[in-house]
């Protein structure tokens, strides 16, 4: 069998489902909600795993799964290397997210990175500790920091509710996924002018690290055949 | 012989070279405090070390180098003399994100001077004892000396404030370029979107008031800028001389003359390039061929943050893609960083004995 990995659960989950039932291949989940596993109809040979989003990065460089539906912005923060271990098959059209950099709307003299630079130096010299972005995007942001040339701040991890964190005075910018900015705006947030630093969407990505025996190098080119119809 | 034992026979053969010219051996703790580190470098640091967490002293790494430890528990007066110079061997540990073929852990064997009486001969002494430690290796020598570049800038015609925002991004040369340009034009364009700012005003249709970050720290940064826009550009003249200086790169003697050449423009550099000259003839009186070492005025830039003098690297020429073997340089300010106050002149270099015997290895294949 190829294993095929898809979102576990929420929208993710149910536009993948959508987005392969319109090209012939039904996913299913087993009758019990609660139980994560599922099956496939219409065409032969395909295993479905289901798993969280942010471990189908993982899955795929380790070769554990065929093939993976997930964010790019997970393939990119999680494996520096992707395209070593894996490629990409199709962009799915859906699952639209900006990674971006806000601060506060009231932050006026703030619009770009190079304002943002020159802020985090006051702000280092009045605080006595670095400008904290709560992030759960470490590397992307790190890279994306350096090469700007934006010096004088520190990355504060935040895996959830991260646009609170500024009210909750535990950051004082942000770097997160947005897809309409609503979230940020009720949160008092606004968007750097430049501050984007990575496109997402959902992506179907196949492992170059797992093992396709015969039987599954045919499978896997009528289940390609499918999802490639279009 | 295995590699290994290869490199650990060289390592010893290395530390007992630098603790026979005087130096006292020193043995820093592998686990050192993230926060020293991160305050240090910053976020980027996080990118080359290994972080590991401890429920009682918090986040710690593994060791990315041994000049902090050394430069802390010198600072603290823990080893008594305020002129000291240190020898030590060990293993320090390296991310490695992009480049997934270099080393994260390796040997590093290193001496360190801490004087303040006569800080060229320190720097030769340095240079020479880590040259002294490669032997007959083919090498290519570069040099630089970070304080030219920093009095170049610190003599610029201009406001402290802009001085100021140009030493803070010297490391990061693109940055650097694009302060030096906008300080060069006649309009500050960044300031436009400030026309006619008041204080009480501007605020006025703004969000809500979240976060650290205050009202005032706003104001006083418009102010700030306001201010700045109404300053007198760098010249032209000035900004040719840097870039000028920036891109000196050639054998020592002939960089000399260049860096000469830059005087009748910028007098202030007399004393930098005085001191350059002065280490010059220290290296030839020490019988170092200085026709066949690099100067590159921007040498260094892109390392780690705390050079601020002479600094140096050793590549190998059997292999050329070889990150460099030795390094070294002077940091001044991170003593006075760490001291808290006190401050003492400091430099030190670097070998790493499994690179020498890679291109050893070289060599022989040849």
């Amino acid at each position: 069998m190829i294993k095929l990995g898809v979102p576990s659960k929420g929208r993710l989950m149910e536009e993948t489902f959508s987005w392969f039932a319109s090209r012939g291949v039904h996913l299913k989940r087993t009758e019990s909600k609660r139980e994560y596993a599922g099956y496939v109809k219409g065409v032969q040979g395909i295993e479905l795993t289901l798993l969280s989003a942010g471990e189908i990065p993982t899955e795929l460089n380790e070769g554990r799964i065929h093939f993976g539906v997930t964010g790019s912005d997970l393939v990119c923060e999680k494996l520096p290397n992707w395209d070593q271990n894996l490629e990409i098959v199709k962009s799915l059209g859906f699952g639209f997210a900006d990674l971006v950099l806000s601060v506060p709307r009231f932050w006026i003299d703030v619009d770009t990175l190079d304002d943002f630079d020159s802020a985090a130096e006051a702000f280092r010299e009045k605080h006595g500790f670095r400008l904290r972005i709560a992030t759960k995007y470490h590397y992307l942001v790190r890279e994306f920091l350096k090469s700007a040339g934006v010096a004088d701040y520190q990355l504060v991890d935040s895996q959830g509710a991260t646009e609170g964190t500024v009210k909750n005075e535990t950051a004082e910018a942000i770097a997160d996924i947005t897809s309409t900015g609503e979230t940020l705006k009720a949160n008092h947030l606004k968007i750097l002018t430049d501050g984007l630093i990575h496109k997402s969407e959902a992506t179907l990505f196949k492992s170059k690290s797992a093992f396709f025996r015969k039987e599954q190098v045919n499978a896997e080119s009528k289940f390609l055949a499918h999802i490639l119809s279009d | 012989m295995n590699e290994q034992k290869r490199i650990e026979i060289e390592a010893d053969r290395i530390l007992r070279l630098f603790s026979n010219s005087g130096a006292q051996i020193v043995q820093p703790d592998v686990l050192q405090r993230a926060d020293t580190l991160l305050d240090l470098y910053g976020e980027d640091i996080r990118a080359r070390a290994y972080v590991t967490s401890d429920p009682f002293n918090g986040e710690m790494m593994l060791r990315p180098d041994f000049t902090v430890p050394i430069v802390k528990t010198h600072m603290t007066g823990e080893t008594g003399n305020e002129t000291a110079r240190y020898a030590y061997c060990g293993k320090v540990f390296r991310r490695q994100e992009k480049n997934s073929e270099r080393a994260s852990e390796y040997l590093q064997v290193g001496y360190e001077i801490f004087d303040r009486t006569d800080v060229i001969k320190s720097d030769t002494d340095v240079f020479c004892i880590v040259k002294k430690a490669l032997g007959d290796l083919p090498l290519r020598v570069a040099t630089g000396d970070i304080g030219i570049l920093m009095t170049a800038v610190s003599s610029l015609k201009t406001t402290s404030s802009r001085q100021k925002a140009l030493l803070r991004h010297l490391w990061r040369p693109q940055r650097f370029l694009a302060i030096l340009e906008k300080f060069t034009n006649e309009v500050s364009l960044s300031t436009e979107r400030f026309d006619g700012f008041q204080a009480e005003k501007s605020f006025a249709n703004q969000a809500k008031e979240i976060g650290l970050r205050s009202k005032s720290e706003i104001i006083e940064r418009i102010e700030n800028l306001l201010q700045d826009s109404k300053e007198a550009p760098i010249s032209t003249t000035e900004l040719e001389v840097i870039n000028s200086l920036l891109n000196i790169g050639d054998k020592c003697p002939q960089a000399l003359i260049k860096l000469k050449d830059l005087l009748p423009d910028m007098p202030a550099l007399g004393s930098a390039i005085e001191k350059f000259e002065k280490r010059l003839s220290a290296l030839d009186n020490a019988d170092v061929d200085l026709s066949s070492i690099d100067f590159e005025a921007s040498y260094g830039r892109t390392s780690m943050e705390y050079y601020d003098g002479f600094v140096f690297g050793f590549y190998s020429e059997n292999h050329i893609n070889l990150p460099p073997i030795a390094t070294g340089g002077r940091y001044d300010a991170l003593t006075k960083h760490i001291g808290k106050g006190r401050e003492i002149p400091a430099v030190g270099g670097v070998v790493r004995p499994d690179l020498i015997i890679q291109s050893k290895g070289f060599e022989d294949n040849d």
